[in-house]
């Protein structure tokens, strides 16, 4: 031993390794960072740039004669057996004359689609005053003339490989030439339900289910959980029983949804005998789903409630319900709160468990109420991914990006609850 | 923030929410169709129900994507509102699930043939055209082939096509497919790989004396990774193929016939996937597909018989009706004729024939 080291020296002997450490260890942290949001990056992009073309559909402008002998013969209008389809016909006929021989016609018919004979039908049954008049309108284009012109058709593909022909082409060529097509805004995807024309399917019916879904599973799983949080935390004794339920409480926030399905299948609908396919059940399955998650997030909040404002409270002579509703509910709720909307948009994320109970389904009538059959969000994108027709695919992002602005919303909800109401000590 | 609004919130939504699960539990009478069944017959029915629902004053029939076994299980369980009225499937229905319908009151249950479906084998549109037979595919894909002997089976040894027959290239067998709880597999195997195992005749023969064992060795796919279940999503094989210019795909017309410029169809027995191949029955592995109606429903619930008028339409099903157009093969014309016929009359299935 030649000389003593002091501390000082010791700590600066290994003060370089400490450092390289520290880098490597920010290092670390900034690339998987990146590569998170990389991944996040390519996801967002390929989703918007397959799913954007879908918000804008291409219409074809037509003049109809809505004359009264094609559509009211004998002068009675009798809505569902009009021939409002024989007037878009006679309509696209006038555009082309030079178009003669059944197979050619066919082909010429095929370049709208059928939703303009309804889109007429519609317009008819709201102003009967005019039939006998000639309309200049927009009208839904089928999806393969859709497809040719955003793109997803190349039209120098031989003709045996594509889905339109070369005189359809040439008639669409000349419709483009005279204006008559557009590409406007997709408001159909909107306020349409489901349908198996790719130009008429809209998420309406879609979104109404799982809107029915969550009101149902908000109205039982919030005040459920919070209430059982409440007992848990402030009333229950801590003794073996409590011990049991609360691992039992994380154990089920942990189990995987499909099973809720299963038990939902078994319970709500074969024992209890309520319908298939209903937002009611959607809602009761997911309610059970959400429990969990409320209930740990109601209890965190609640923890974090200082001791010192119950024994202020309590020293001021108030009963325990009393310190409960008055003192520290009002200060857990944005907590509580923000466990409810983290809960409902998984709940609005889940599809699984609804496959069981019937929720997977083609359902075209917007549902009005709990028991209407519907579908939800994410079971509509999982059909419309596995649908033949080409045009669904951007359908199915566009299905994907709205239920992602939900989702975006509801977690953004839950940021603002939190920092706006949120009390520190 | 006031507690007692607080707590009257908290209360008056749990009291929403009991009215809710109570009032629903008596559910009425049903004022639309309830179909179920086959996600084969999915894309043809449902255009069919939305058809049927924007033309006539009935709410659109719904139907729910069960695959044939499960449509047929929810069929069975019973008669009432509860119960679908139909259900499809890419499969005849199979003698236990009639005894199990018989067995809930299901008695009369309608048999419709709607038409063809045609199984296809695909690959990408710039690979080269594949020409197999029955006896190829058996050969590339079956767990067990016979060996040189007679009555000799061995693992399946063939690694590339050429190993199969020497007139395929000489590419790695890589096939992509339906898992087995698809009614597309079931067919699958029954005409192509059945189709082609009989043609060794040692096991021919064996289908009267030992069926179990013939069954064994023509429906067993292989399992070493020249077979890859690829899901029910056949729009996600179509991409596979894409990506992939040595691999094949197994899945239905519609879906080669809405990618044609992304993927071809392999010539089986030298006849091409193609409409008229397929709808003239020279195409070997197509299947009929069906749905079953049961009898006892037909006038209580409203709009069924207009939704069965409305399917066996010629404007529906007919050679240049609407389901053409999605891809449904067409039945001939006396067929269609004779089965519309069934349908008005509603003939129940006689349990003896099955």
């Amino acid at each position: 031993m030649t000389k003593e080291l002091t501390n000082k020296d010791k700590v600066e002997a290994g003060l370089p390794r400490r450092r390289r450490k520290e880098t490597l260890f920010r290092a670390t942290g900034m690339i998987a960072t990146a590569i998170g949001i990389a991944f996040l990056a390519v996801f967002f992009a390929t989703l918007i740039g397959k799913g954007a073309s879908a918000f804008v559909q291409t219409y074809m402008r037509l003049d109809v004669e809505l004359t009264a002998e094609q559509i009211a013969p004998g002068g009675e209008l009798d809505l569902a057996y009009a021939d409002f389809d024989g007037l878009v016909r006679t309509a696209l006929r006038k555009e082309f004359p030079e178009v003669s021989g059944r197979a050619e016609r066919r082909e010429l018919y095929r370049l709208l689609s059928i939703g303009a004979g309804y889109q007429i039908r519609d317009l008819v049954a709201e102003n009967v005053d005019l039939i006998g008049t000639t309309q200049t309108l927009w009208l839904p284009t089928s999806a393969t003339v859709d497809m040719l012109m955003k793109g997803n058709i190349d039209a120098s593909l031989d003709a045996s490989l594509r889905p339109l022909s070369d005189q359809q082409i040439g008639w669409i060529n000349s419709l483009q030439r005279a204006g008559r097509l557009d590409k406007r805004f997709n408001a159909a995807l909107f306020t349409n339900g489901d349908s198996r024309e790719p130009e008429l399917a809209g998420i309406k019916g879609a979104m109404m289910g799982s809107f029915f879904m969550l009101v149902v599973t908000i109205a039982l799983s919030f005040p459920i959980g919070v209430a059982a949080a409440i007992y848990l935390e402030e009333f229950a004794p801590k003794n073996r029983w409590s011990d049991l339920v609360e691992v039992n409480i994380n154990n089920l926030a942990a189990v995987p949804s499909i099973v809720f399905g299963l038990l939902g299948l078994a319970v709500f609908i074969n024992w209890m005998s309520l319908p298939r396919s209903a937002p009611l059940v959607g809602g009761l399955v997911l309610a059970l789903l959400t429990l969990p998650v409320i209930i740990i997030a109601s209890r965190a909040a609640i923890k974090a409630v200082p001791p010192s404002i119950r024994e202020a409270a309590m020293g001021l002579g108030a009963s325990r319900m009393q310190v409960v509703f008055h003192h520290v509910m009002p200060l857990a709720m944005p907590g509580m709160l923000t466990g409810a909307i983290i809960g409902m948009s998984r709940a609005l994320g889940e599809s699984a468990p609804l496959l069981m109970i019937g929720m997977i389904a083609f359902i075209v009538d917007v549902p009005g109420g709990f028991t209407d059959p519907s579908t939800a969000l994410p079971v509509q994108i999982y059909l419309w991914a596995d649908s033949p027709e080409r045009a669904f695919a951007e359908r199915t992002s566009a299905a994907i990006i709205v239920l992602l602005a939900f989702l975006v919303l509801m977690n953004l909800a839950a940021v603002i609850v939190r920092r706006r109401m949120e009390q520190k000590w | 923030m006031s507690t007692n609004r607080n707590i009257i919130a908290v209360f008056s939504t749990a009291v929403i929410g009991l009215a809710l699960s109570t009032g629903a539990a008596a559910q009425s009478g049903r004022d639309y169709v309830y179909i179920v069944g086959s996600s084969t017959v999915y894309p043809f029915a449902t255009v069919v129900a939305e058809r049927f629902g924007r033309g006539s004053e009935f709410k659109t029939p719904k139907i729910e994507s069960t695959g044939s076994g499960g449509g047929f299980k929810l069929f069975c369980d019973g008669v009432g509102v509860n119960y679908p009225d139909i259900t499809n499937a890419s499969r005849a229905i199979k003698a236990s699930e009639v005894e199990t319908c018989a067995k809930n009151g299901v008695t009369e249950i309608v048999e419709v043939k709607i038409g063809y479906d045609g199984i296809v084998i695909a690959n990408a549109i710039d690979s080269a055209s594949m020409m197999l037979s029955r006896r190829d595919i058996f050969m590339a894909l079956a767990k067990k082939v016979p060996g040189d002997n007679a009555g000799e089976l061995v693992d399946n040894p063939y690694v590339t096509w050429a190993d199969v027959n020497p007139v395929l290239p000489a590419i790695k067998i890589e096939v992509l497919g339906p898992p087995p709880t698809s009614g597309t597999r079931d067919a699958f195997v029954e005409l192509a790989m059945e189709g082609g195992c009989t043609t060794v005749p040692w096991v021919k023969a064996l289908q009267k004396s030992d069926e179990n064992q013939y069954k064994v060795i023509c429906h067993t796919i292989r399992e070493d990774g020249a077979f890859v279940e690829a899901g029910e999503n056949d729009n996600l094989i179509v991409q596979k193929l894409q990506a992939n210019p040595h691999a094949y795909g197994i899945f239905g017309f519609s879906f080669l016939d809405q990618n044609r410029e992304k993927v071809k169809g392999a010539t089986i027995d030298g006849v091409a996937p193609t409409f008229d191949e397929i709808a003239d029955g020279e195409y070997p592995v197509s299947r009929p597909l069906f749905f079953y109606v049961k009898k006892a429903h037909v006038d209580v619930i409203p709009g069924l018989r207009g939704y069965l008028r409305e399917f066996t339409s010629e404007r529906a099903w007919g050679e240049e009706g609407y389901l053409s157009d999605r891809g449904l093969i067409p039945m001939p014309e006396e067929e269609r004729s004779a089965v519309a016929a069934n349908v008005r009359d509603l003939t129940p299935l006689s349990l003896v024939s099955k």
